[in-house]
């Protein structure tokens, strides 16, 4: 057991929070604000290889494992929550492609994902009536001739507006899990058109968006791994979203506690710094205590990834506790700030609104429970 | 980054659990009722190597490492928390140090029969007004030519009424606070050195406690651990190794609370069902669960940390309060589960409740480990 960084890790987490610092954090208000993630900085994390960061180098990608993804999530997200969103997305698209995509279709989307010419990658699986339970969905794909068309309507996609390619679910048979297929669709695509965006609580910058498939038509080559091996698919993708997500958790959350212990060692009351209470240093060791746990569960979940092991149960531990820990993490650190927390004028209340949704996409804190305890109960 | 065991820690994880399961648990729930010193599993434990698991074999240890000297704990404390504690104390407690900061003759004399299990140790740092506050303590070692006299006494004693030898710590100089402490060794029936009658208390009642007093105890200077002053930093160094220990035990408690969850759950119907059928159980097992996990790992990177020799303070810290706290949650929702049957002494579930809340307090209560959690947060 050796719980350090190899130095391909700490080079991938350190160009991450250099670029972080200098180029996402100074404008995450902006971007929370303006409800827009600014292109160069979809460059830079492109150029960085931040867009395929466990994709190999055969495809445009950095091939740095899954625990340096990890890494350089939490780095992304400590500056900016929507920014990381869309990082994750992307990567898990690319992963998805690459290991379900015929030959023609990896290499068609997944070099230009990872170089940032698709702007980014997009996960349509969740439908207005199909969340948790993705085996209801009503979206449909048929075939036509050479191809198939889609048609349906898909709801909460990230990345939704500026998207080069999506990842798409659609019914392809019997009813239930086992009728679902995966086909990989670009933007562009005949029948494919973008709906409403979502007003959210949080995640500002990142657009979410329904989207609409009027008679769709894409390609055989479109269709992921099996037909009607759709929902394999989507599982095996959110088992690695899940880590990418608790990253993202534990790096808003290191932001919020970084914030929470300058302030409460500057601020005064009672003639002394908050810092000199216990009740502040209380939550202050809680929070440290449970973000280091976060961390663990969630290197572990990467660490069985990156070595090809079973790790869905260990994923959606790590899930379930960092959303959770993160959530609470950020209500402490705006509660230690007082008024000034609640205000704009710092980024605490962004985060606490950021980090909700930690606990409900990729998988709600109540799927996670499932997961785990129907592995332990079997 | 790599999680996987080394070869030796499986061994020696196996080894535990082996010999916890087939020699220890039969006993586990007797030795509770009967509040009875496991003598002979005390034993059996110095012949496998557990009670010096990360003591180099020259100086009678098994020569493993602390990652698995806590897989070693949590394996045995799932067993028999009583038993757990009885080798964290010896290991811990008195091996640890002397390998540290003893001379070569203690090393001998003291720690080699300590860690080969033909003699056991003991820990005298807590007073009777004073625990989590150690600098301030009242025994007091005062000077008498090349020998010390100790005078006072220490309680909560774990091991006391059948340790061979006691690490104690007295103050030399009480004007000096935390410099001001010296650690001696002192053995069983030295004049002066008197165990008292065993504590009675909730839980872990198999692991013997008691008070010791110390009336005018004169130690030759050879007995001196450390130099006179460094008595609060030994104690201090050790206790960051103890955490460990006592996280791992609260693991094993922990762990068998969650064993028995799942296996009650899937026998016991409720509603013409099992009850791990219902979504209120799953949760609470997905919830223990994933905080044994995360306590865990916790452990094991304290103790990861501690065998690569850089700091681990506030990474035991951690690691012993949340594998505590998550310990008397999990007997908690174990007890749960399992209803009235929980409360009822037929099952383990009530012995694993009344021996968790114990690692919330002992080698540094939860509110300890939270001033040294912060301290640590604040200071960077």
């Amino acid at each position: 057991m050796n719980l350090e960084l190899t130095e391909e890790q700490r080079l991938v987490q350190s160009a991450a929070r250099g670029f972080a610092a200098e180029q996402i954090a100074p404008r995450a208000a902006a971007i929370d604000r303006d409800e827009r993630i600014p292109a160069d900085i979809l460059d830079g994390l492109a150029s960085l290889g931040l867009f395929g960061v466990n994709l190999p180098d055969a495809l445009g990608g950095a091939e740095a494992g899954v625990v340096a993804y990890h890494l350089a999530m939490r780095e992304i997200a400590r500056a900016c929550a929507s920014t990381a969103v869309t990082m994750a997305v992307t990567n898990m698209v690319g992963e998805v492609i690459a290991a379900f995509g015929d030959d023609e279709t990896r290499r068609r989307f997944v070099p230009r994902l990872c170089d940032g010419t698709l702007r980014a990658g997009s996960f349509a699986l969740s439908e207005a009536d199909a969340g948790s339970d993705p085996g209801a969905m009503r979206t449909t794909a048929r075939r036509d001739g050479n191809g198939w068309v889609i048609d349906g309507e898909k709801a909460w996609i990230t990345s939704g507006t500026f998207a080069g390619v999506f990842v798409v679910w659609a019914r392809t048979g019997e009813p239930g899990p086992r009728g679902i297929s995966a086909f990989a669709v670009p933007a562009d695509a005949g029948g494919l058109s973008v709906g409403r965006r979502e007003d959210k609580l949080g995640l500002r910058g990142s657009p979410t968006t329904a989207l609409h498939f009027d008679g769709c038509r894409v390609p055989a080559s479109a269709l992921l791994g099996e037909e009607h091996g759709g929902f394999r698919i989507a599982m095996m993708a959110l088992d690695g979203g899940r880590i990418g997500i608790a990253s993202q958790a534990i790096g808003i959350a290191e932001a919020a506690l970084d914030a929470a212990i300058l302030y409460a060692k500057e601020r005064e009351t009672f003639g002394a710094p908050l810092a000199d209470r216990q009740a502040i240093q209380w939550m202050i060791a809680d929070a440290r205590t449970e973000l280091d746990a976060a961390i663990l569960l969630t290197q572990r979940a990467a660490w069985l990834k990156e070595r090809k092991a079973r790790f869905s149960r260990e994923a959606a531990m790590a899930k379930v506790y960092a959303s959770e820990a993160a959530w609470r993490i950020c209500d402490a650190a705006l509660q230690i700030h007082g008024g000034y927390g609640y205000t704009r004028e710092l980024p605490i209340e962004r985060h606490l609104r950021d980090v909700r949704v930690a606990r409900i996409y990729e998988g709600a804190s109540e799927i996670q429970r499932i997961v785990i305890s129907r592995d332990l109960l079997r | 980054m790599n999680f996987e065991l080394t070869e030796e820690q499986a061994l020696v994880q196996q080894m535990a659990r082996d010999f916890a399961t087939k020699e220890v648990a039969p006993l586990a729930r007797e030795l509770d009722r009967e509040g009875r010193w496991p003598t002979e599993l005390v034993r059996r434990m110095g012949e496998l190597g557990l009670m010096g698991v990360a003591v180099p074999t020259e100086h009678g240890g098994a020569g493993a490492d602390a990652v698995s000297y806590a897989l070693a704990m949590e394996e045995i404390a799932r067993a028999c928390a009583s038993t757990a504690v009885i080798m964290s104390v010896n290991n811990s407690l008195f091996c640890d140090p002397l390998l540290k900061f003893g001379t070569e003759e203690q090393k001998r004399e003291f720690l080699a029969p300590a860690a080969s299990g033909d003699k056991l140790g003991c820990f005298g740092l807590t007073e009777p007004a004073s625990g989590s506050d150690a600098s301030h303590m009242a025994t007091f070692a005062e000077k008498d030519g090349d020998h010390w006299i100790l005078e006072g006494s220490k309680n909560w004693i774990t091991n006391g009424p059948h340790a061979d030898f006691i690490l104690v710590f007295a103050a030399h100089d009480r004007h000096a606070g935390s410099k001001g402490t010296t650690a001696f060794l002192v053995p069983e029936g030295h004049p002066g050195f008197l165990p008292q009658p065993r504590d009675h208390k909730l839980g872990i009642h198999a692991a013997h406690s008691c008070t010791v007093f110390f009336e005018r105890c004169r130690v030759p200077k050879a007995w001196q651990v450390g130099e006179p002053g460094m008595g609060f930093k030994i104690a201090m160094a050790t206790l960051d190794g103890g955490r460990i220990g006592i996280a791992a035990q609260a693991l094993g408690i922990a762990r068998a609370a969650l064993e028995e969850s799942i296996a009650y759950s899937k026998e016991r119907k409720a509603f013409g069902e099992p009850i791990a059928n219902k979504q209120a159980i799953q949760f609470m097992i997905a919830d223990m669960a994933t905080e044994l996990d995360a306590a865990r790992l916790l452990t094991l990177r304290a103790a990861a940390m501690k065998d690569r020799g850089v700091r681990h303070t506030q990474q035991s810290a951690m690691a012993k309060l949340m594998a505590s706290e998550v310990a008397t949650r999990v007997a908690h929702k174990n007890i749960q589960i399992h209803g009235g049957y929980g409360y009822s002494v037929e099952y383990d579930a009530e012995r694993h409740y009344r021996d968790a809340r114990i690692t919330e307090i002992y080698e540094g209560t939860s509110e300890i480990q939270r001033i040294v959690i912060s301290a640590t947060a604040l200071k960077g």
